[in-house]
């Protein structure tokens, strides 16, 4: 179950981030071995990122965040390479869905109000986003009841594990 | 209140009410992977506990990504595919067969049913009525056991069509121009439908052409009605015992209504590295390309082969231009041998690919050099996408996919036909 305040540093990305993007499709060999495929993450966008990711940041992107193909393997790699959250202005459907199966929170709020290497801190409770860098405060929008629950046991596959079958 | 298409197929499959905005647990009548998302697929069902399968002659495995595979790491993963298909008795498509959403379309899809795939592009069976999304591996392990999964239902925009395509515009160009109107997130989880007098003169094959890009404009769905098209569709491909008609009520409530006349259309592109970058071909001619490539779940079908052949017969590609071809399914294939498309496309200087995803991914058959264009009759564009992040990607038509390769550069197809 993820933390329920968490503090990190902001790693900002722009819009329409694919997950080519994240993880681009000539790297589908090493689907099935994620460690050598998380080295790749988001190596085409912001070089270096693998390396520059300290446990616990979170992703700032803009609009559109995971357009495209449909691969798990993209929150997948990032949760693996220690992001503990990703902040967003909107995600695209498949790519939300995904994260918050593999127990990776994504929050929507107006990330213009975040800036690159800023200190957030991020109360998954309440959807609420601290900026101590800036001061400023940011209300997140709210996800389906449903998927706080998926949320909160840590992804699709413990909920299922645990309950058996889908709860409305 | 009367009820769009995706109201009406949610309500029938959830057992109840389903309106805008409500979340639903609905039954899957069709459940698929391929050979990138399958893997992790089954690691998830068995991480899960779960052994057997809910209907296991409704779960499909297709081998079309990599295929035949180019690299041992995706020959072990289609080997670890087989086995499960082997376990659990589900069906398989092997090499060659042709794309997950072609042979969706040709053997399983029905109006009314719902279908979820480890594949974004699984809305492309929204042209027979079908509630085709995609989804990741772990939400279709789930639903590979449970039979079930859970849905928002979604705001529809009805996107009306009227009038008649100009000689040299086609689907592509509709769903292209659509697309630069909505945006790539305009319509992010929401259902496109499409309707309007011009419906009853758009083919299957077109409509596959349309739904298939739903997903570009962020759309959960792109979905056409039951009719007269679809019911002869299905006879054709023998299961017209399950037609049924399927149409929005008269007072379903849509977001938006998009009204298009395909009359005023003209040839367009997408530009590089965005799907919505869209353009009149006539204002991008010119471009030199290095590739062309026909195929694919959004342009591989016969009719795109025909259109391809005909503007080919007789005339050769440009030397300094690759051109390739993927038929979309093997019946494809045998269909467009037995009409002469195949030998007028060889004749032109056309590479044949084996039915499957071929260049469209980046992973085999036709990955970009550092600097090559590329025009494309796929349906992303994305950096990347063609295995180097230093080419650039066009997408339009198989027409002007066609002409553009005759000449070298862009090229409008009316400039050739």
């Amino acid at each position: 179950m993820p933390d329920l305040v968490l503090k990190g540093k902001a790693i900002k990305l722009g819009d329409n981030i694919s997950t080519d993007d994240i993880i681009p499709g000539r790297f589908a060999h090493l689907r099935s071995n994620l460690p050598e495929l998380a080295k790749h993450v988001l190596e085409d966008t912001v070089p270096g990122f693998a390396s520059r990711v300290k446990s616990g940041d979170f992703l700032v992107a803009g609009k559109n965040l995971g357009l495209g193909s449909s691969r798990e393997h993209a929150p997948v790699v990032i949760k693996m390479s220690g992001v503990g959250a990703i902040l967003a202005k909107s995600a695209a459907r498949i790519f939300f869905r995904n994260a918050i199966n593999q127990g990776l929170p994504v929050l929507l709020c107006d990330t213009d109000k975040i800036g690159d290497g800023d200190e957030l801190e991020v109360n998954l409770t309440g959807g609420m986003i601290a900026n101590l860098t800036s001061g400023v405060a940011l209300r997140c929008s709210k996800m389906p009841p449903i998927m706080s629950a998926i949320l909160k046991e840590g992804g699709l596959i413990p909920y299922i594990q645990k309950h058996k079958d889908f709860k409305l | 209140m009367g009820k769009t298409l995706a109201e009406k197929i949610l309500s029938l499959k959830s057992h109840g009410e389903a309106k805008a905005g409500d979340v639903v647990i609905a039954d899957v009548d069709l459940a698929f992977v391929q050979d990138t998302t399958g893997p992790l697929t089954i690691r998830q069902f068995k991480e899960s506990g779960f052994e057997a399968l809910a209907e296991p002659q409704q779960t499909i495995i297709f081998l079309d990504h990599a295929a035949p595979s180019p690299e041992q790491q995706l020959s072990n993963d289609h080997i670890l595919l087989r086995r499960f298909a082997e376990e659990t008795g589900c069906r398989i498509y092997e090499v060659g067969e042709g794309i997950c959403h072609q042979l969706v379309a040709e053997n399983f899809a029905n109006p009314g049913d719902i279908i979820v795939g480890a594949d974004s592009h699984t809305v492309t069976a929204g042209a027979l009525g079908a509630f085709a999304t995609g989804m990741g591996s772990s939400d279709v392990a789930v639903a590979l056991a449970l039979g079930k999964t859970w849905f928002r239902v979604p705001e529809s925009f009805l996107i009306e069509l009227n009038g008649v395509f100009p000689r040299g515009v086609y689907a592509k160009d509709l769903v292209l121009y659509l697309i630069g109107q909505i945006g790539a997130d305009g319509a992010n989880y929401k259902a496109l439908e499409f309707g309007g007098e011009a419906l009853a003169r758009i083919t299957m094959s077109q409509r596959l052409t349309i739904a298939n890009m739903a997903v570009e404009a962020g759309a959960k769905v792109g979905l056409f009605p039951g009719d007269k098209i679809t019911q002869d569709f299905l006879i054709e491909h023998g299961r017209g015992d399950n037609y049924k008609p399927l149409y929005p009520d008269d007072e379903a409530n849509y977001e938006q209504v998009i009204p298009v006349n395909l009359g005023q259309l003209e040839p367009m592109l997408s530009l590089p590295h965005a799907v919505d970058n869209v353009h009149p071909v006539t204002q991008v001619k010119g471009v030199k390309i290095q590739q062309a490539f026909i195929g694919t779940c959004t342009n591989g079908r016969l009719e795109d082969l025909a259109v391809a052949a005909e503007i080919l017969k007789g005339k050769k590609r440009h030397p300094g231009t690759r051109l390739l071809i993927a038929p979309a399914s093997r019946q494809v294939l045998i269909r467009a041998m037995d009409k002469g498309y195949i030998r007028n496309l060889l004749e032109a200087g056309a590479a044949i690919l084996p039915p499957g995803c071929a260049a469209c991914l980046g992973l085999h058959q036709g990955v970009l050099g550092d600097g090559e264009v590329c025009l494309s009759t796929a349906n992303r564009n994305f950096k990347g996408r063609m295995g180097n992040p230093e080419a650039m990607i066009y997408l339009a038509s198989p027409a002007t996919a066609a002409a553009s390769a005759i000449r070298g550069e862009i090229t409008a197809p009316r400039e050739i036909m």
